[in-house]
């Protein structure tokens, strides 16, 4: 079940930009349960200094989510999707996500190996401006399970 | 040990300070929203019988969704979600979603674990689920005004 190693060091760009809208950012934040209404308030938003409302924290997720889909969905990767957890995620957020943004996406496969019957991959996602402008650095560990139920229970708490 | 209580300025903090906690409720409504939203629709996060296939004890919430929940047990706390420029979690333990009306119950406690150069604090974030924790390690760097 190892996932294919060759995949280390491949990047790949999402063929479509992403605009951010004020909908999806209210749609993210109540799916969270996140009421705050720098989300949904231009002035709010600005008394914290900010042009326009802001994302989630975690907004990048939707772009994230979506580029390692591009990896994953692959089958010369040999991953069972079906089995897959998220071992850790980390967003290094270089400035708030706003309406109007228009956001691409590139994938990096940083890293495969396999650990206790578990296979992990690292993807980076770095979210940037049409123009180049740093975004987000979101950076997902994946896990897929091995078949043992101990590690069902117990994920990967290392 | 205090506990803050209006929105924080860097100049007030103090390593040690506990944020107020935060207690989560997550449904499988939730999840299913969350999955349309996010397009993360893993079976392990709706399907009693895909869960059960792939080794776990029942519906198990999205860590992603979980990690932004728990983040605002911060942004609660600064007023500004986008002071959060830095956020990560290990995810240890899953949340089994039950299919009734209570869901799962999230406990979320912080501290401030780091005051930093540059206006920056450390926020130690720690959430159990049935007593035990659910993150291997959990942490949001957050700029102060």
């Amino acid at each position: 079940m190892a996932l294919n190693q060759s995949f280390v060091g491949r990047s790949y760009r999402l063929p479509w930009v992403y605009e951010v809208g004020r909908e999806g950012i209210r749609d993210l934040a109540y799916a969270i349960g996140d009421l705050n209404r720098a989300y949904r308030d231009p002035e709010v938003a600005k008394s914290f200094g900010h042009a326009d409302i802001v994302a989630t924290p975690t907004f990048a997720t939707v772009l994230a989510v979506r580029s390692h889909h591009v990896v994953t969905d692959d089958p010369e990767l040999g991953m069972d999707y079906s089995r897959m957890m998220h071992s850790s995620q980390r967003f290094i957020n270089h400035r708030p996500i706003k309406p109007g943004d228009r956001l691409v996406c590139e994938v990096h496969v940083d890293d495969i190996s396999s650990r206790m019957g578990n296979d992990y991959i690292t993807l980076r996602s770095e979210l940037l401006t049409e123009d180049g402008e740093a975004i987000c650095s979101a950076i997902a560990t994946l896990i897929v399970r091995g078949e043992k139920p101990v590690a069902a229970q117990e994920g990967d708490s290392a | 040990m205090s506990i803050a209580t209006t929105l924080p300025r860097y100049g007030d903090v103090e390593k040690g300070l506990q944020l107020p906690s935060l207690e989560l409720r997550i449904t499988r409504r939730d999840l299913v929203r969350y999955a349309g939203v996010s397009t993360d629709c893993n079976t392990i996060h709706w399907s009693d019988r895909a869960a059960k296939a792939a080794g776990l004890p029942g519906v198990v919430a999205h860590g992603l969704l979980t990690m932004a929940m728990v983040a605002r047990i911060v942004s609660d706390w600064t007023g500004d979600p986008a002071a959060i420029i830095d956020y990560q979690v290990r995810f240890g333990r899953p949340v089994v979603v039950p299919d009734d009306d209570e869901g799962a119950t999230v406990e979320v406690t912080a501290k401030i674990g780091e005051k930093r150069d540059d206006n920056t604090v450390r926020v130690d974030i720690t959430a159990r689920f049935g007593g035990q924790s659910i993150f291997g390690r959990a942490y949001a760097i957050v700029r102060l005004a």
